[in-house]
Formats: C-alpha cells, structure tokens, sequence
C-alpha cells in the first residue's frame, strides 16, 4: 500500500495538494442541529429495529451521530453544531434561556467535526440530564420562548463564511407539533408571530430551514398546526411532507461512506476542429478509483508528523549535491545525457491541446482498447462564443451516426490518442444517471497491445471450438444467471468500507468493528435454486462429458508434480546440508569460503529464500541460526 | 518497394535501438532480398537463393548495426520472399541448431507485389508445407507484415492474389501472424518493437458455481509501455574516473517537525490517516489484524446485458482470460461462453481477488472475444468497474433544455452530420486509420530517436516530431483536402468567436508578432457575403474569414474615417500571420498568398508602402525563425516582391532591391 495509486492519473488531475486547498476553497455546508430537549422528547418511546423501545430524543441523537461519522469522511470540511432547546441549562453566545450548545474543547460552537465531538455526543445520555438537563421552556405566563430563543441562536452561529460560499442550514428535530399549544389568547399569537419572523430573517440571510418531526405511536406528527408555517409548506407538499420526512431520516443514517468531491474543471481545452476553428470545452474527472485518504507519517513515539527530507548524493564521491539538472540513459555502453529543457521538448508533440483527426463507427473501439478512466468533456462558451453549438450538432451526429471522434490530446507533459464517445443523457426517476457529453478514452498505442492469446497458439493441431449444442447449454446457463438491472453503481467497495470502519472504530475508540457487508460476493442461494443448478450440470455434461471431476482431479495432479518436483529439490538440500557442520563454519567465520551453491542448501533446507549476493546469503543464515 | 524504404528502416533501427536499452544480449541478422547482387551461405551450397543477400549475419545488437539499418542498400529486382525466408532459417539453425526454442523470431517485411519462383520439385505449397515444418521443429516463429499504400493495378493483382494466398498458409501451418497495413504509419507499429515476456496475474478458477469452475489464466492484454525511466546525472566525479558510474542516490531522512536534528528511524515511523481534522495513527500490525482480507478467487456475480455497461466506465488497463491451455474441456467451456455471450449481446460480472492478501476485491465486466484464427483460443477480455464511491455525481444540464441560441439549427445539423460522415477514418474500402494495434507512440519514438543521436552528438538539439508521426498528432491533410467541401461548409454554418467581454489577460491568446497591439482577435466565419453586405448598407468592420480579401477591400474604401485604413491593414497582417502559424504542410499557404497580393495591392492604392515593406520583412523573419521557410520559398516561387519605388513613390527600396528580396533569402540560408 506504499505504492501511490494516484500516481498513475497524476498528469491529468487530481493533484493531491491542491485538493485540499481547492476543497476548502470550494462551497461548503454549514449545519446547525437544533434538537428539542423538551421531557415529552424523553417520555415517548417508539419500537426501534431491534424491538427495544427508544425515545425520540434518542432516536434523533443516533441519526445525527450517524449522520457525521458519514460526514467526517466524506465532507470533512463542512462544518456542524448541535444545539438543544428546551434545556434547564443554558449555555450560548448571546446568553439566551433554554438554549444549550453542545461543544468539546478546541472546538468552536460551529466547525469541523472531530472525532472527540463524535465521541462526546455520544456518551451523551451519561451526563445530559446533570449537566444540561431537560425542561420546557415555553410556560404559560412567561414570556419565554425557547423556539424562538433556538433559532436566534442558530442563526447568530451561522453568521459565520458568506452565504455565496457556503450553503446554510438549520436542521429541528422536534415531536411538538404545537409548540404553543399550551398558551393562550393573544400571547399565542403574539409568540407564533415572532418566531415566524425570526425564520423569516434567517431565510433572507440564506439560511434554509428544515424540519424532521418525530410522529407518536397513536397521533401523527400534524405539520399543519404550526410548522407549516415555518418551513413554508402549502398544498400537496403538504401531505407528502411527514412520510417524506421519515425517508430522509432513514436515509441520514444508512448513507454510504464515500469521499465526496465537488463538481470542478479539471482543465479547460481547445478543441480544435478543423482549418483553425477551435471551441472551448472543460474536461470532469467523473470516474476515479477512490483511495484510503491522504497518509502522514508519524512518529510512534510522539504520535507527532515527521518531515521528509531527500537528499541527493553523489555515488562516486559520496558528495552531497542539489537537484541534478541532467539526467541519462546508458546507451551503447555511454552515458546519453539529457537536459530537464531536453526531455520536455520531446513530450512536447503537439502543441493544440485536443485535436480532431476523424471519426470511426463506433465498432472499431475494442473492449481491449483501454488503459485509463475516462475523462468527460462538456463545452463551455465562457471563451470562445459558439462553441456549444459546434459541440453539440457534432455530439448529435455522432450519436444518429453510431461514431466516435479520434483525436490527439497534448498537454506539455502528457499525450495521448484518444476516442471521444458521445454520451446521450439518461434521466431516471432518481434524475440524471448519465450527463450528456463526451467521454474521453485514452487509447493503446501498438506497443501497449500485448498479444497474450497467440502465446499458446497450437502449431500443429486446431483449437477446439464449442459446437451449436455446447453453445446452447452456454446460452441457457447465463439465460439463468441473469442480473437484470445491474448498475456499477451498486456495489461499494468493500475494501474501503472496511477502512473507513476501522478507522472510526480507532478514532472513536469502539470497542467492536462495525460489521460492513461485502456486497460483491455471490448469491449462492441463487445458485443453489434448483433450476440454476440444472443450467449448470447440462452445461457440464455437454463440455466435460462425464469428466468433470476428473479434469479437475487433473489440475491438482499437476500442481502437485509441481510441488512434488519443488520437494525433491528441498529434501536433496535437507540431505547435503546434513553433511555440514554449519554452527562450527558460522563460529569460525569460514561461511564465506563456501561456495553460494553450498550455502543455498542451507537456506532450501531451512525454506529460506535463495536471493541476493553471496554476503546476503552468509547474512540470512546467521540471522536465522541466530548469530 | 523503394519509397517504402525508409520507414523500414526507421522500425527495423527502432527495434534494434530498444534491444540496445532493454535487452542488450539479444541477437539480430538482416537479410535483403530483390537485390542485383547474391550473397548468401546457401547459394554457394547448393546454388540458387539469387538476389539474397545477407546484410549482416546474426550477432549482438550493436551501434553499427543500427547504423547499417537506417542504410538499406536499394535493390533492382523483384524479390522472392520464399528464398529470403528460408535464407533466414537457415542462418538461424546454422546458429542455434534447435536450441532457444520460442525465443527465434524471423520478420519478413514486403509488398507482397513480386512473383515468386517455381520450386525445383513439388508445388509452392509443399514447399511452404516443408517450411513451416522445419519452423515448427525448430521452434521459430514468422511474423510477416505486408505493405500496400495504395490499389494494386491490373497486371499485378494475380502475382498479389498468389503471394497473399502463400503467406496466409503460414499461420495455418505453424507460429506465425501476418498483418497488412496500407500507410507508412501504421508499418512503423506493425512490429512490436520491444518483447516483453508475459505473465499470467492468476492461474485458477473462473468459478460460475462452487459446482462449475473453469480453468483459467489471466494475462494482461494492454500495459501502457512508460517513458523510460532516466538515471539523474551527478558530474561531480573526475574527468579522469573512468568508472565513475555518475549516478545519484536519493536518500529519504525522516525528521520530527519540531526538532530538525531528530531523526525517525524507520521502524518508529507510523502511517497516519486523516480522520475530520485529525490524524489516526495505525500501525501496520493493526491494520494487518483487521484489514479486509479476501480469499484468492475469481467468481461470476452474473450475468448482464453489454447495453448496462457503459464504455466509458472501463477503469484500467484490460486483462485476457484464456483457458488453461492444457486442460481441453476449459477449452471448450470458455469457447462456449463466450460464443453464448456475444449472440446474447451479455457480458458476465466478475469479483475478482488475484492473489492471496490483496487488500481488495475488483469488480469488473468479462466480455467475449471470439477468435477467427484457427490457431487462436477463444477468450475474454476483463476490464475493471467503478465502485460505487469511484463514480462522483455531478450534474450537468440538458442539451435539450439549453437556450435555443445555444442549439444547432437544422442546417446546421445537417452540416456536422454531413462532416462526421465524410471525415472518416475507417472507409469500407482501405485500412482504418491510426487503429491503436498499428500506431506507435510518436513520444517514444521521438525519444529513442533522439537518443540514438544524442549518442553520437551529444549536443544535437531534439529534432522536430518525424513526418510520418505527425499523421498521429494531426489531422492527414490528404484526408483534409478530400473533404474540403464537407468542412468548408461546416465552418460556414457556424460561427465561433472569443468573448470579447473577458479581459485580455484571461484568454489563453497564441504569441501575437510585435508590432500588434490590435485588441480585436475576432476570428469570424459567416455567411455573409459580399453582396449583401453592400446591399444591406453594411459598413465592414472586420475582416472575418470567409471573404477576408473583399472585407479588406471594403475597409480601405471607408472613407468615414481614416483610422478605417490602418486597421484594415493590421488586420490583415494579423490574418496573414495567423494563416501560416496555424497551417500544416503548407495548407494554407495559398490562401495565405491571395491575403498577401490583396494587402499589397491595398498598401499600393492607399500609398503605404512602409507598411506592406515592413510587414513582409517581419513575415520572412519570423518563417526563418519558426522553421516555416517553405512559405519564403513559396512566395519567391509566386514571384511576390516588396513594393519598390516605381509602385509607389513614398517607398525606399528600388525595383532592384524588391525583386531580389526573397530570391537572396533563399540563396542563402541563414
């Protein structure tokens, strides 16, 4: 896992460094959970998955916990506060009553989260009900109004970074559907008015408004008594909102773990057409193989980063020296020298950044013809005035004529021929599964082409073919493994999964790893289906005959002549290695003066490996006798 | 055969320059044919084997040899490709006996287009049947690449017929391939230039079922062949050190950021990963404790319709999946499938974990490719999917819901249709253009090439990108000529041109010569013409591109302000200019010429000679300096001279002069 695996797209895109500048830099979320901490919140339980009942302050609590362990890896710069209402205690910027904002130490009330703030909110039941405590802030008689006082609050927290930059949100989570139920006559009023108008302002700040109501076991949560109001819900929105509202909530907690990278130009081409017209188009990274974040190397000791320095240093002198400015190639027994100038003039081939040569039907692009993730390319007439229209006449052509553009792509560090494919737009219920454009396929060149098949290319006998009926078995077999609506978005990498488990598990200090399920494994049970099974002994019988099992018993055969002939050789070396007195040579330092021959029946008797120069040798055979 | 060979030399030294990089002990022998003269072991022997000669016998790879490679002597007569054939083998036997089994390559290079002789004895097929057979037996293998640029004509076409029809019988009798390729570049990626020896990536199962596994191995099918590697040069050895080795070692120190002194030995040192802000330390133990570690095994998830997969989602480099080629009945069953497969139009789902202890699975689409050689397996082709998280969902707007002055109108369409139709790179009735199994990578060849001159001038400069590579990097002008029609009327139904509303600083403008402070860089096509620009009482404001030659002359005739002259004239220059930068192999030059005669005759009316004077020795100027000297040539040819004192009365240069001008530039190269 040393290897860098960016390193391969690295002339493209996704330089690492500037990710992390380019993301801060980019819109991010600002979030404020308001959570009612009313009793009523703690009173009413409601069956959760496994059959335990559950308070609704407590099912809010979870969902927001969950909800930014998925949001401190894939948006780890958004920022967040948690902010209850209906508290004993008070704890806020502008001193308000019933208002509590939740924090940890080296924390603003709104910023990144952090593994602590995780860690605390959910130790939360331990200490809420001494330290912060629950108790309902709107009373009949006073004049308090802890909603109000709430998104006061709220709003004052997100004054922070400016509404173009950042996308603002308050997020309640209350089963109150009547906040001022309780009072009467005009104060009723007069307290519904200015709450509505607090929301107002905050909305004319940028700010938008949510709202995820918890519904009791016997009443549903009534949107129409108040909050209809505050969220600005009319009509038939209105009768979708509450079921609509349970499905975010599920979707808050079962969110797939997946760094998340805002739409950005990964570079701005001209394309040339043809005689001297060029147009604009910008090119998308929209498939690259995630990886496991940045790593630091740290110091075990101190737990603190460590720098790493390069140093060059002269091999024939040992002198230490800067960056060498040439570099070489041993050619016919000389040392070709190359200047830094030199070796960027040659990749420097072509001076327009993407070039039209031609098209093809689309036949000609082989599945072979591949090396690379695809780039995607949408027209732009930000610069050039026009080129929309161009790209789009041709995208359509392209499609009605089933072709594909060839072109050259050359940047000063990087070229390459490339297929541009015309992509139609695919919306589905869920909206748009493809955007329309181009993708940008980095074609082979003959010497990246190997020809792996005619390796083993009999030179006497034809190669045996699968006749019709062999074929038909085939045809019914895969008729009865069929994945009907197969999508590659479906499967999420187990792998990363896993990583993003364990490193919450060490962050938050869990005792046990969260269990991620490995989607990519088979459906055996379907395989068992009767019917498939059938498929699949008719498919047998028709290749293998009634040799299955005996080709397969081949196959082991031959491995174990293998491994057969790998014994011999070790029990050979068991046997002559017996003939030395090998503690006596190591003493005596007389290993040397054997030859690498004899030292290797050593290492074959003893199953290590035969590599490297005589002194390795001599090495590996004290270190395993131990001296 | 002649003019073919030059690239046939640059792909045969091509070969040997790799061999003296990557396998230095190789060894290689050429063998000419066609020739006056006869040189061969066999004709002293036992006679015939005319016209053959041996260029070099088999040796090592060598400076010379690359040396007498990019020299093939021109032959004067047909030649027989069968002799030549057999002239090679028996060099190699001669050599090698039947030792380095595999390893023996002969390539045969030739049009095909001569006949060959009648055996002594027997049919030519018995003799390529004996051939083939002595090849088999001594493990050699045949790679015959035919050249053909263009029809064959009537007389020859039988000789082509026979000749085709013999080469074809090698691969049916032994190892052997044969290509056709119809232009220069592609020959110069017909032959693989460097050999590398495949590895499988998994030898197993392809399990369909825990009740059915075929035997498979998986090879890579493509590997992106890198530029090569450089060592970094230290020059701090003496000049005297004959076996100084100049290398450089780089040395890695970790160091604690407080302390700078304080070095981290290696096994303290603790990968750190970014959790929110923080960073969680993990050792490699630990993470080996949890780590997702799956079971080495290739299985079907299933299988789909092709229509679910987009190309576009293809991942990485492909891998092949051939059947176990001892095991006949995985033979078969991969047969099978993959014929099943592409009538279905399906492709199979894969999760695969190559080795044991990969830290991942793959996913990724097995898709069929049936073989047509008789000698070929059937097999798959595998490439990688996306996961879920490798997929960013960005969204894009509609073309449909664009604003209609964004769209193309019918016209238009009909014009961009008709331009993808009649730019073609794969015309039923000639080769497919730059197909990627025929097109070598200009970046590489520029370098080897570059390295082969290095070695004996060591100063030399990085020459300019060969001819034949440039068909790669740009559009074939033969193509473009072609379809002049389809492209003119492309550019006529479009109009394109920079946003003038972006400050000059933001657009990524070419070098402009000195001298041209015009902030106007409009490049204009419309379809406007002449006629109703006059008739609509249009005053020209710019020279666009398609009758740049009237607006320039409409311009000069404004006479609402003077200022209109000298603009028109810069312009104009600025087009000129544009024309030849922008042209390849002299395309524009013409059209450039009529801009040129236009502005000259305009300086001459308006009595600016100074202007025209200065521009075109600033034109010659830059050409000399740009390597674009043809176009000098090409107006000294159009007898273009500057504008003398009898033309004008304000100029300086005397007819004399003028005349001379470009004709002294081309007598003597700067």
């Amino acid at each position: 896992m040393e290897l860098d695996p960016d390193d391969v797209f690295r002339d493209d895109d996704d330089d690492p460094e500037n990710e992390a500048l380019r993301q801060r830099a980019s819109s991010k979320e600002l979030v404020v959970y308001l959570v009612d901490a009313s009793p009523k919140m703690f009173s009413t339980n409601c069956p959760s998955e496994d059959q335990k009942d559950e308070s609704h302050f407590r099912i809010a609590i979870s969902c927001i916990l969950e909800s930014l362990k998925t949001q401190i890896i894939n948006r780890s710069y958004d920022e967040v506060a948690v902010c209850f209402f209906n508290t004993r205690e008070k704890k806020n910027l502008q001193d308000l009553n019933s208002v509590f904002v939740f924090n940890v130490a080296d924390r603003e009330f709104l910023d990144r989260p952090t593994a602590k703030f995780i860690k605390e909110l959910s130790r939360l039941e331990e200490f809420f009900v001494k330290e912060i405590g629950s108790q309902h802030g709107i009373v009949s008689g006073s004049r308090e109004n802890s909603l109000y006082n709430a998104l006061w609050v709220a709003q004052a927290l997100l004054r922070k970074g400016s509404a173009k930059t950042a996308d603002k949100r308050i997020l309640i989570f209350t089963d109150e559907d009547d906040p001022f139920g309780n009072i009467k006559g005009g104060a009723k009023a007069d307290m519904t008015r200015t709450t509505l108008q607090r929301v107002k302002d905050a909305q004319d700040l940028g700010i938008s408004i949510e709202l995820l109501p918890l519904s009791q076991l016997d009443r549903e949560f009534n949107v129409s008594l108040f909050y209809a109001d505050l969220i600005g819900l009319q009509g038939e929105d209105l009768a979708q909102f509450v079921p609509a509202a349970g499905e975010r909530m599920e979707d808050m907690k079962y969110q797939l773990r997946k760094r998340m990278f805002k739409k950005r130009i990964v570079r701005k081409l001209t394309f040339s057409v043809a005689n001297g017209v060029s147009i604009e188009v910008h090119t998308y990274a929209f498939i690259r193989p995630t990886v496991l974040g940045s790593i630091t190397w740290l110091d075990s000791v101190t737990n603190q980063p460590i720098k790493i320095e390069r140093s060059f240093i002269c091999a024939d002198t040992g002198a230490l020296m800067q960056e060498p400015p040439k570099h070489f190639q041993t050619y016919k027994n000389q040392n070709v020298k190359f200047s830094v100038e030199e070796l960027s003039e040659i990749k420097r081939v072509s001076t327009g950044q993407l070039r039209l040569l031609g098209f093809k039907p689309l036949s000609c692009l082989k599945d072979y013809h591949n090396l690379r993730p695809s780039t995607f390319i949408f027209p732009s007439d930000e610069e050039v005035i026009g080129s929309t229209r161009i790209f789009i006449a041709l995208h359509r052509s392209m499609i009605r004529l089933n072709r594909f553009a060839v072109a050259f792509y050359g940047t000063s560090s990087h070229s390459q021929l490339v297929a541009l494919v015309a992509q139609e737009e695919i919306i589905d219920s869920g909206g748009q599964v493809e955007p329309p454009g181009m993708h940008m396929i980095c074609l082979p060149y003959s010497d990246d082409i190997r020809h792996a098949e005619e390796l083993h290319s009999g030179t006497n006998a034809a190669i045996p073919r699968a006749n019709e009926d062999q074929i038909k078995k085939a045809a019914a077999l895969i008729k009865r493994i069929d994945l009907k609506d197969f999508s590659v978005y479906q499967f999420a990498n187990p792998g990363l999964q896993r990583h993003y488990a364990i490193l919450q598990a060490l962050a938050l200090e869990e005792d046990d790893l969260p269990e991620i399920k490995d989607e990519t494994v088979p459906d055996e049970e379907g395989l068992a289906r009767p019917g498939v099974v059938k498929a699949i002994e008719e498919f047998k019988l028709s290749v293998y005959g009634d040799k299955y099992d005996e080709s397969d018993n081949a196959g082991h055969k031959k491995v174990s002549e293998a491994s057969k002939k790998r014994k011999a050789l070790a029990d050979g070396a068991v046997q002559k290695s017996a003939q030395y007195n090998w503690d006596a040579l190591a003493d005596s330092g007389k290993l040397k003066d054997l030859t690498v021959v004899e030292l290797k029946f050593y290492l074959s008797a003893h199953d290590l490996p035969v590599s490297g120069k005589k002194e390795d040798l001599v090495k590996r055979i004290l270190t395993h006798m131990g001296k | 055969m002649h003019h073919l060979l030059p690239e046939v030399e640059k792909i045969c030294s091509m070969i040997v320059q790799k061999k003296l990089v990557y396998s230095k002990y190789d060894e290689v022998g050429v063998v000419l044919f066609g020739t006056e003269e006869t040189e061969n072991e066999l004709t002293m022997e036992v006679g015939g084997y005319e016209h053959v000669v041996v260029l070099q016998n088999i040796k090592v790879v060598d400076g010379d040899l690359v040396e007498t490679l990019k020299k093939i002597p021109r032959g004067t007569l047909p030649g027989d490709f069968l002799d030549a054939i057999v002239v090679g083998m028996d060099m190699l036997i001669k050599k090698y006996s039947s030792t380095n089994k595999g390893k023996k390559r002969l390539c045969l290079i030739t049009n095909g287009l001569s006949p060959i002789k009648d055996p002594y004895e027997g049919s030519k097929e018995d003799q390529v049947n004996a051939i083939a057979q002595q090849m088999t037996s001594h493990g050699m293998k045949l790679e015959s690449v035919v050249v053909r640029e263009s029809v064959v004509l009537d007389e020859n076409v039988s000789v082509m017929e026979e000749n085709d029809r013999i080469l074809n019988l090698f691969p049916k009798r032994t190892c052997a391939k044969m290509v056709f390729v119809e232009s220069s570049t592609s020959l110069l990626g017909a032959l693989k230039t460097r050999s590398i020896s495949p590895v499988t990536i998994f030898r197993g199962d392809l399990e369909i079922s825990p009740k059915l596994k075929i035997k498979v191995w998986v090879y890579k099918k493509t590997s992106e062949e890198k530029f090569p590697t450089l060592k970094k040069y230290s020059d701090k050895a003496p000049s005297t050190d004959k076996f100084a080795s100049h290398e450089v070692k780089v040395d890695f120190e970790y160091k604690s950021v407080e302390d700078a002194n304080k070095v981290v030995p290696p096994e303290q040192r603790i990968k750190g990963y970014q959790y929110g802000p923080q960073v969680v330390p993990i050792s490699a133990d630990e993470w080996d404790a949890v780590k997702f570690k799956p079971e080495k095994s290739v299985k079907v998830l299933g299988f789909t319709d092709s229509s679910n997969i987009m190309r576009h989602h293809y991942m990485k480099d492909v891998n092949i999946f051939i059947a176990d080629p001892g095991d006949q009945n995985a033979i078969l069953a991969v047969s099978a499938l993959a014929r099943a497969m592409k009538e279905m139009h399906k492709v199979a789902i894969l999760r695969c974990v190559w080795r044991q202890g990969q830290g991942n699975v793959v996913v990724g689409a097995l898709t069929p490719n049936v073989s047509d050689n008789d000698h070929v397996p059937d097999s798959f082709y595998f490439n990688v999917l996306p996961f879920a998280e490798d997929v960013r969902e960005f969204q894009f707007p509609s073309f449909s819901n664009l604003p209609a002055s964004l769209l193309p109108d019918e016209e238009q369409q009909e014009a961009a249709d008709n331009f993808v139709k009649m730019l073609d790179l794969a015309p039923s009735d000639k080769e497919e253009m730059l197909q990627p199994d025929f097109t070598p990578n200009p970046v590489l060849e520029r370098f080897y090439n570059y390295l082969e001159l290095k070695s004996k001038h060591p100063d030399a400069a990085v020459p300019p990108l060969d001819k034949t590579l440039k068909r790669i990097t740009e559009p074939d002008p033969e193509l473009l000529a072609k379809k002049k029609s389809a492209i003119d009327s492309l550019l006529r139904h479009f109009e394109v041109k920079q946003n003038p509303k972006l400050k000059k600083s933001m657009k990524r403008m070419r070098e402009k010569p000195s001298g041209s402070d015009e902030e106007d860089n409009y490049r204009r096509i419309t379809s406007k013409n002449k006629v109703d620009l006059i008739e609509n009482g249009v005053k020209v404001e710019k020279i666009g591109d398609l009758t740049p030659v009237q607006d320039f002359e409409l311009m000069m005739s404004r006479r609402d302000n003077p200022e209109w002259i000298n603009r028109a004239i810069t312009e104009m220059k600025n087009k000129i200019h544009d024309l030849i930068e922008d042209s390849i192999e002299g395309d524009n030059y013409p059209k450039a010429l009529d801009l040129l005669v236009a502005l000259r005759k305009g300086c001459i009316l308006e009595q600016e000679p100074k202007q025209f004077n200065d521009f075109l020795h600033q034109l010659c100027k830059f050409c000399l300096e740009h390597d674009l000297r043809s176009f000098c040539d090409f107006l000294a040819s159009k007898g273009i001279t500057l504008i003398s004192k009898t033309e004008a009365v304000d100029s300086d240069v005397t007819e004399e002069e003028a005349r001379n001008y470009l004709v002294k530039r081309e007598a003597k190269p700067e």
